[in-house]
């Protein structure tokens, strides 16, 4: 007997990025995504800024080459602005997903355990990414402040690159306040150099042991890296 | 042994609840977690009170009906142990034990220490099976399987679905119960026509019921049967080649 199975009115669907993104996983995948973006650029920035040991000459240069990248076949500052416009999607992306995260996770468990939780496996920074974010994300605002727009800075106007990171570094509340925001990063990073392979469904037994370690040495070095320029200046290694 | 008992009790799945306090004497070190619990609830009952409500079944590990937090930690302090399997030896003398039904939103409190697990019911019913000829019985070994595959696949077919994972889970997910399903099946010949259809639906119907993963781990290490984190990262892969596929239409 011959049977016949209707047809769909429609076979067509959201695109497959929109649809992904509906998901918590897809989700997820963004904070993993955008998440190494952020990884590559904590790098590159902490690389760059090793140039202050060099000399004030060529701290002065990077800052210039960054404006220069790939000029003359680009505008000036046009691959600076792009990178830019790079990481800000990141970063919204970024927050956005994790604050729409944090909502179904608050929804999932609305009543909390009356009784003290006893957590086995869960660290500190795994438990605390919310917040070292917020951390991360009120420095940031308040790093571009003093070095990038440059109104929150000490050093008088027409200042070099290197002058303001001096001026900056020199005032102790300042200093501490980098200390403080690039310890909140390092924990943030700890946790998230590890998950994002998680997220990313990165997983192979052969390598997954690994992973915990990578993130370890990552965030010790970009870190490390970070917390050595205002301590250099304080305690006046560089001036 | 002597142990004071911090009970929640909770009279129906709106009421409110509270923690009462209760003594458990002459325990012996040998009976088991529920055995205690049994032996209080017989004095309750010669006292004319309500019994606790507990979830308990085949009282061996394997049937996954038990479960609740003790003192903190989903089926209590041992690893690898579900609640029957907890023997009193693993307390001392004195000792005040707080328990705790599952909280979730996806696990509505029925009574006590009892919760509705239905949520994982509709997942699985989303995509936790296989299609196959009906009739008489296949030969075995028809379809060859690498050994690997097999092993792992019956490393996630372990999971006994207690529901301990949503338990520990600071964001009340279900992904560790999702992915041991999904994955028993997906590494196998056998789930293959279903596989990406079967990562999309299961992983859909488990986000209307429980929230997301922040790869604590707490899961892995609360799971009675140990189940590895490594299968949330193979679904999570499975659920992205799904959508990346597009193939389903309805």
């Amino acid at each position: 007997m011959a049977t016949s199975t209707s047809q769909p009115a429609s076979t067509k669907r959201t695109p497959f990025l929109v649809e992904l993104y509906r998901s918590a996983l897809g989700k997820k995948y963004v904070m993993a995504i955008t998440g190494i973006v952020g990884l590559g650029y904590v790098f590159a920035h902490m690389v760059g800024n090793l140039k202050l040991y060099q000399s004030p000459e060529d701290f002065n240069r990077y800052a210039e080459f960054l404006r220069e990248l790939l000029y003359p076949i680009a505008p000036q500052s046009a691959v600076l602005n792009i990178l830019r416009l790079v990481l800000i999607l990141a970063l919204v992306g970024h927050v956005v997903a994790a604050y729409q995260l944090t909502i179904m996770n608050r929804r999932a468990r609305p009543e909390s355990y009356r009784g003290k939780r006893d957590y086995v496996v869960a660290d500190f920074a795994a438990r605390t990414m919310r917040w070292t974010g917020v951390i991360v994300l009120l420095f940031l605002v308040y790093h571009l402040a003093d070095l990038t727009w440059g109104w929150a800075n000490p050093a008088a106007a027409g200042a070099t690159p290197y002058e303001k990171v001096i001026a900056s570094f020199s005032v102790p509340a300042v200093a501490a306040f980098y200390l403080v925001a690039n310890l909140a990063l390092g924990v943030h990073l700890y946790h998230g150099f590890w998950s994002l392979f998680q997220s990313m469904g990165w997983t192979n037994r052969r390598f997954n042991a690994w992973r915990r370690s990578l993130a370890i040495a990552f965030t010790v070095v970009v870190v490390g890296g970070n917390l050595s320029f205002p301590i250099a200046v304080q305690v006046g290694l560089i001036s | 042994m002597n142990l004071t008992l911090r009970v929640w009790r909770q009279a129906g799945p709106d009421a409110p609840g509270r923690f009462e306090t209760y003594r458990a004497t002459d325990v012996s070190p040998d009976s088991s977690f529920l055995e205690m619990l049994d032996a209080v609830n017989e004095e309750l009952i010669g006292d004319n009170e309500e019994p606790i409500e507990f979830m308990h079944d085949c009282r061996e590990g394997i049937c996954g009906t038990c479960g609740m937090m003790i003192n903190g930690q989903a089926h209590g302090p041992r690893a690898e142990t579900a609640t029957c399997q907890l023997h009193m030896r693993s307390f001392s003398d004195g000792d005040e034990i707080v328990l705790e039904p599952w909280r979730a939103a996806g696990f509505p409190i029925v009574k006590d220490l009892v919760v509705d697990r239905a949520a994982f019911d509709r997942i699985i019913e989303a995509g936790g099976y296989i299609t196959v000829d009906t009739g008489s019985a296949p030969d075995a070994n028809l379809i060859p399987i690498e050994k690997d595959a097999a092993d792992l696949a019956m490393d996630a077919a372990a999971c006994i679905g207690c529901g301990a994972c949503v338990a520990a889970c600071p964001n009340g997910a279900a992904q560790l119960f999702t992915s041991a399903k999904m994955q028993q099946l997906n590494l196998l010949p056998q789930g293959q026509p279903e596989r990406y259809q079967r990562a999309e639906s299961m992983v859909e119907v488990m986000e209307e019921h429980f929230g997301s993963c922040t790869n604590m781990g707490e899961c892995e290490a609360a799971c009675p049967k140990g189940i590895s984190i490594d299968f949330i990262a193979m679904m999570n892969k499975d659920y992205r080649k799904a959508k990346f596929k597009n193939r389903r239409t309805a």
